[in-house]
């Protein structure tokens, strides 16, 4: 019945997914595959740059910069597993370098090449929230509670919202639980995290408390660094709470 | 000018966030605020109210990008009316304009209605050193006068304060029973300032808009106390800070629909004053002399740089603070200077220097609330990176603030993600090192610099045993998984 071609995707698997959760990358690898991707990784990437930028060394952030639009110039789609990240390559490229016609215009033409997972997922895949070939069917997986934690950078850089609870109402043994107080910040913030330590640990006792209140067994967002911050705390606490990227539950994989 | 205490960011936001009552007092004001704001907004329909932000930006880019037309405008106007204008460089001028003025009329008493501008100036203790008696009349500026404390919130001066507190404060400084009842300290408020302002030789308000066409000033308010403060005494000053000035009648609009649905939710504020000159022949009351001191302060300073001068857009209305996750848990005062949260963070910098307020910039998490919320779009998480990028790199020292050792991991990561080789180097390394902190996989305690301060409440991850790359190269590439 499929005409057309395949649709190519290439990953951008962001550093921390790469250096501490490689699981995560390959349950988006799965998920996509599943939906009729051909996914190919460019194995030049590294790190995008934003801790550097979002720390002021622009100089330092454009040679990461420049070293990932080199891995990325060629790729008809670009998919983000982060909406930090995702928002470095899409929004702050272009303002790294205001300066510099020739890498402004390549930051440029990447921009509407990127897309976060989710996004990807719901903008050019078209999946609505209908059960989705290939993934497993209600009644095959475990049921469990989820609770979705709109990082800040996805909502309000990249702008995508309804997305991602859309897909998770519709992965079989999922019920979603709403997230009092959603869209107030985790408190990560990358450096922000150890250089307030004392601000980042009140926004992050809020947020515990929020997902505890929610009643669900799982918290999941589409950013790794805002969850390994959330996670981070809910181990110290023992939180009965497992923790999982959204390419993870899609992908129904076992945390 | 006022003190500025912006150094102290750290110890003092550590002393807030342990602080109950303020966290109570933040809570209520913050979640009240925004939630009425969101209704406001709701009323009119989302569609609407962007178009009204993107045609007050609209407005604030233009003239703030002609500001020398229309002050001169703004000028030619108010002396047309029979006001004065004044053009003071910095506090210390605005400050020695309006003690002459005050000199030369031979003022005893001041009533005062709110004006950051004069916080910003320090004004009170300057009158005061005179000899002269200054009493805010603005409620929450009243109790924080009484309390000799500084305001904690752009609209709401006093809301570091619960009704408990500001209860005791009044059984204290004014000799009255003890009450907490809301009206009954409006009351008491009430009393203790209608004699002052039937006193007052003088008047001193802020402005929330100068109209340039009409050469008048507009002040909104809910208590009715602009109004006296403007029109009762013989003389009226009017404080504005440069940017204030918009070009018409016509502009101001907008300004008047945006303005109070953000600061507190309400479609209009009770009181929308517009003063245009003193009093004229045929007018029944009013003041025999109207001057405007228009200040720089600094502000020059934000014109000239492009990546700054939108905060010169401000209108003031607290909406950023109210959804700041960092305001709201560490209130105003550990700011240090008068303007505080988001939009403080820029302009507290700008106008006493990035060297005495470096904190600022980098307390954030870049999460956005407060550029979402501006009525004015105001792109505050850009100019925050922007003042981040001065303190990293400016060839300037006064505005490059940050330490050596900074600017040596900033170039360690930058090496280190450069060079594939040198990340599996200091991978495998990472890994042999943290071994003996490693507990069920995850590190519980640490004493390295950094990283104890992740730990303090959070267990950190140690890198998985193979990265994604070799997990793409042995497996995924394969077609495997």
């Amino acid at each position: 019945m499929n005409q057309t071609p395949p649709i190519r995707a290439s990953l951008f698997v962001t550093c921390i997914i790469d250096q501490l959760y490689p699981e995560v990358g390959v349950s988006v690898v799965r998920t996509l595959r599943r939906c009729g991707v051909e996914v190919d990784f460019p194995e030049a990437q590294t790190c995008c740059g934003q801790p550097l930028y979002n720390s002021g060394f622009t100089q330092e952030a454009k040679k990461l910069a420049a070293r990932t639009l080199d891995a990325l110039d060629d790729c008809e789609y670009v998919v983000v597993p982060s909406g930090s990240c995702g928002a470095m390559l899409r929004v702050f490229y272009e303002d790294l370098f205001a300066d510099d016609p020739h890498m402004r215009e390549r930051a440029e033409s990447l921009r509407g090449r990127v897309y976060e997972f989710t996004e990807f997922l719901t903008d050019v895949l078209g999946v609505d929230g209908a059960p989705m070939e290939g993934l497993p069917a209600d009644g095959e997986l475990t049921p469990q509670t989820v609770t979705y934690h709109p990082s800040c950078h996805l909502l309000r850089e990249m702008r995508v919202r309804e997305g991602p609870t859309t897909l998770l109402s519709g992965t079989a043994g999922v019920e979603l639980k709403p997230l009092p107080e959603a869209e107030q910040c985790c408190g990560f913030g990358g450096t922000f995290a150890i250089k307030y330590p004392h601000i980042s640990e009140e926004m992050l006792a809020d947020k515990l408390a929020s997902i505890m209140e929610s009643g669900a067994d799982t918290v999941t967002a589409c950013d790794m660094g805002c969850l390994m911050h959330i996670g981070g705390a809910i181990a110290r606490q023992n939180l009965p709470v497992s923790v999982r990227h959204i390419a993870q539950i899609l992908d129904g994989s076992e945390g | 000018m006022a003190e500025v205490s912006t150094r102290e960011f750290v110890t003092a936001s550590q002393a807030a966030v342990k602080d109950a009552q303020l966290r109570q007092a933040l809570r209520r004001a913050g979640s009240g605020f925004d939630g009425t704001r969101r209704e406001a907004i709701a009323e009119v329909s989302e569609e609407v109210w962007e178009g009204w932000r993107e045609q007050a930006r609209a407005i604030k880019e233009h003239t703030i990008g002609h500001l020398d037309y229309y002050l001169a405008m703004l000028e030619r106007n108010v002396a047309a009316a029979g006001g004065q204008v004044h053009f003071a460089g910095d506090a210390r001028q605005a400050n020695a304009i309006v003690s002459e003025i005050a000199r030369r009329a031979g003022a005893q008493t001041v009533t005062k209605s709110k004006s950051m501008v004069s916080e910003e100036l320090g004004l009170n203790h300057v009158l005061e050193a005179q000899g002269i008696d200054v009493f805010e009349t603005d409620l929450g500026e009243y109790i924080i006068q009484l309390a000799e404390e500084t305001p904690s919130h752009l609209v709401a001066p006093a809301l570091h304060k619960t009704r408990g507190q500001v209860a005791q404060l009044f059984a204290e400084q004014l000799g009255v029973p003890y009450s907490e009842d809301i009206e009954e300290m409006a009351r008491v408020a009430r009393v203790a300032l209608r004699q002052k302002f039937l006193e007052a030789d003088m008047g001193v308000s802020g402005a929330n808009f100068l109209v340039a066409e009409t050469g008048s000033l507009v002040i909104i308010t809910n208590e009715g106390n602009g109004r006296l403060c403007t029109s009762a005494p013989r003389i009226h000053v009017g404080l504005a800070g440069m940017e204030k000035v918009i070009p018409s009648l016509q502009d101001l609009a907008v300004f008047l629909r945006l303005l109070p649905r953000s600061a507190t939710g309400q479609r209009i504020s009770s009181y929308v004053s517009m003063v245009t000159g003193p009093r004229r022949s045929d007018d029944e009351d009013g003041p025999e002399e109207f001057h405007l001191i228009i200040v720089d302060n600094g502000r020059s300073r934000l014109l000239r740089d492009p990546a700054l001068r939108e905060s010169l857009y401000c209108i003031r209305c607290g909406a950023c603070l109210n959804v700041c996750p960092v305001y709201q848990r560490v209130g105003g005062h550990a700011y240090g200077w008068v303007y505080p949260g988001p939009i403080g963070s820029i302009v507290t910098p700008g106008l006493v220097g990035v060297a005495q307020a470096k904190d600022l910039p980098n307390a954030s998490t870049l999460c956005g609330a407060c550029r979402d919320a501006c009525p004015v779009q105001i792109n505050i998480p850009r100019m925050l990176l922007h003042l981040r990028h001065q303190q990293a790199e400016s060839g300037d020292e006064n505005t490059k603030t940050s330490s050596d050792s900074d600017a040596l991991l900033a170039r360690g990561f930058a090496t280190v993600m450069s060079n594939p080789w040198l990340l599996r180097v200091g991978r495998t390394l990472g890994r042999l090192l943290s071994k003996p902190m490693v507990q069920n996989g995850k590190i519980r305690q640490t004493r390295l610099p950094f990283l104890s301060r992740w730990t303090r409440a959070r267990d950190l991850p140690v890198p998985a045993p193979r990265t994604f790359h070799e997990v793409w190269r042995d497996e995924l590439s394969k077609g495997g998984r």
